[in-house]
């Protein structure tokens, strides 16, 4: 196993979970197409990981502030995203 | 190994409160409830901080990525949304608690300043934007995604040491490879992502603008910017990655500037896609599962829908990104329109009239709808309908609107029954047992020379069969011709009622006229 490189590892995940979103995306209903975009913009802010990486353990400043700035930006991503798609979601669940 | 089974439960204990009671974010909960779940939080961070494992933090991505997909999945029916959307929630609370446990992570002030500031933004503008303003929103949403990829990458650039992937010159080829695709896609999502932003929002004009030479010029800038990845993936050279950001960012902007108004239901699923990939590249590039996993799931997300939207306009996608469609065509058009024909003006007491002792009604919304933001009247138009007995239903095209799913949206915020609402495959055949066809704001989706016509250029376009219903109506500011610049037979039929003004004003005097 020491042999495979890690970018042959992340390959493979990479392909499985394409396959993986592919038959579930196909799945969701048309109708709800919009929040599909909204909450996979909100999911593709975890970039916001790699983000935290820079703006909490770099010791230069400059990598600290790109840091900031792209925790900032993922941030708005995540809040801004999930709540819009909940706002779009309590429209299509019937009110009792 | 106590404390790591203890962190382990704490973790559950938070995704099965979330399965049983609903998310308490969400739910306009007490106070108490945050104060718990902060506690909590800081509790399994000073936990999985004190375990340091990273077997331990791989696996908490790997859930993360699960609950990921399972957002996804929720989305299959309207009734499993929510609880999907609570997944999603979770899964991202969790991937950064994970991140910020990381004993490599040793100053909090950036993060949190980062994080409260983007959250209470990112908050006030989710609560205050207008639904007819979702494709501009989301459009923003992406920019942001991309912008966050270059800076993540320029931050790994410039300290190697502070993720783990080796020091500054001795980056491995291959993640600097990783590194400049990731940061390629990035940029050309920021940029395409404004410009598709400032066209939706009407900053700048929706026309497609072309100039000569410009596909040359993209086709160039698209073949250095492959090379500099190569160059820079050689160097490792700080000149070349901002060099290459730069031509990315200046090609997002030449490729999406060409690509007018109606395509954009295209434009915005294919940058939902590109920001997808983008943090697949990242995740390459820091070797995070967990950025590979949803990347792959977004950019597969974004591709399908891309691909729904142009086969609901039967176009290829690299028709659309070439672009320039809408200008040529308007500009034929207009020379054969010299010829004026007869057509039926209504008013507002005849379609009400009509619609009144109809049996069965099908609306088209359309982007015209969006504009004049009619929904709400026109629900209230159906619900009269309604009550005199009529059968009233709702018919969306694919592409019908800004993005993919806007008009369920829109018609879902002013409260029409769900199960009112169906897809072109549903209803298309209904037309030819429906009294009146109602069609608001919409022009080229009804438009029967997609069928009949192959010069025309929305030949092979799938479109609603309106002209099969007994009575059409159409509700349009003038007679202009719809975005593709062509043409619509139906407006000149016998059985064709037009119905001039602003959809909203229109739908409310019919109601004056229902009422009467």
């Amino acid at each position: 196993m020491s042999m495979i490189s890690p970018f042959i590892l992340g390959l493979t995940v990479f392909v499985l979970a394409v396959f993986v979103g592919y038959y579930v995306v196909w799945k969701v209903t048309p109708a709800l197409h919009s929040p599909l975009m909204a909450v996979t913009n909100a999911i593709s802010s975890v970039i916001i990981v790699g983000a935290v990486l820079a703006a909490g353990s770099a010791q230069d400043f400059t990598t600290q502030l790109f840091g900031f700035f792209a925790v900032f930006m993922a941030a708005i991503n995540i809040f801004g995203g999930f709540m819009v798609t909940r706002r779009m979601l309590d429209m299509f669940t019937p009110k009792k | 190994m106590k404390d790591f089974i203890t962190s382990i439960k704490t973790c559950f204990s938070k995704a099965s409160k979330d399965a049983s009671g609903g998310c308490p974010l969400s739910s306009g909960s007490p106070l108490a409830l945050y104060g718990l779940l902060i506690l909590l939080s800081a509790v399994s961070l000073f936990l999985l901080r004190g375990i340091n494992s990273p077997n331990l933090s791989a696996l908490l991505y790997l859930t993360a990525g699960t609950l990921f997909i399972l957002a996804l999945q929720g989305l299959s029916s309207a009734k499993t949304s929510m609880k999907g959307l609570d997944y999603g929630m979770w899964g991202m609370g969790l991937a950064v608690l994970t991140t910020l446990s990381s004993p490599i992570v040793t100053s909090y002030s950036w993060i949190f300043a980062g994080i409260v500031g983007g959250g209470i933004i990112g908050s006030a503008i989710a609560k205050k934007i207008q639904m007819t303003a979702l494709p501009q929103l989301v459009a923003a949403f992406h920019s942001l995604v991309g912008l966050a990829a270059v800076f993540v990458a320029a931050a790994a650039l410039q300290e190697p040491a502070a993720f783990d992937i080796g020091s500054i010159g001795s980056i491995a080829m291959g993640s600097l490879i990783e590194m400049g695709l990731g940061v390629a896609i990035g940029a050309l999502t920021f940029t395409g992502s404004l410009v598709a932003f400032a066209k939706l929002q009407g900053l700048v004009s929706g026309n497609p603008l072309t100039f000569k030479g410009q596909h040359l010029l993209n086709a160039i800038l698209g073949i250095s910017l492959v090379v500099l990845i190569f160059f820079f993936a050689s160097s490792e050279s700080h000149t070349l990655f901002w060099a290459l950001t730069g031509i990315a960012f200046l090609l997002g902007f030449l490729l999406i500037l060409p690509i007018g108004g109606a395509d954009m239901p295209v434009v915005i699923s294919m940058l939902n896609s590109y920001s997808g990939w983008a943090a697949a590249g990242i995740g390459f590039t820091l070797g995070n599962s967990l950025l590979i996993i949803t990347g792959a799931l977004v950019g597969a997300s974004g591709a399908i829908l891309s691909y729904i939207m142009c086969k609901g306009m039967n176009r290829s996608i690299f028709n659309i990104i070439l672009g320039g469609f809408g200008g040529e065509h308007a500009a034929a058009s207009a020379k054969g329109a010299k010829e004026q024909r007869p057509f039926k003006a209504g008013s507002a007491e005849d379609a009400g009239f009509i619609m009144k002792n109809a049996q069965s009604v099908i609306i088209v919304p359309g982007y015209g709808m969006a504009v004049a933001q009619a929904q709400h009247a026109l629900r209230e138009m159906a619900d009269i309908l309604k009550k005199e007995g009529v059968a009233v239903r709702y018919a969306i095209h694919p592409v019908a609107g800004r993005m993919p799913g806007h008009m369920n949206v829109l018609l879902a915020e002013a409260n029409v029954p769900y199960d009112d609402v169906l897809e072109l495959e549903e209803i298309n055949r209904d037309f030819g047992v429906t009294d009146v066809a109602f069609v608001i704001g919409a022009n080229d989706v009804t438009n029967p020379s997609a069928k009949t016509d192959t010069t025309s250029p929305i030949y092979g376009m799938p479109i609603l069969d309106v002209e099969k219903a007994k009575t059409v109506i159409f509700v349009k500011r003038s007679m202009s011709p719809g975005y593709a610049g062509v043409d619509n037979e139906l407006f000149y039929r016998d059985n064709t009622l037009m119905l001039f003004g602003d959809a909203k004003k229109v739908c409310e005097e019919v109601i004056k006229a229902l009422v009467e």
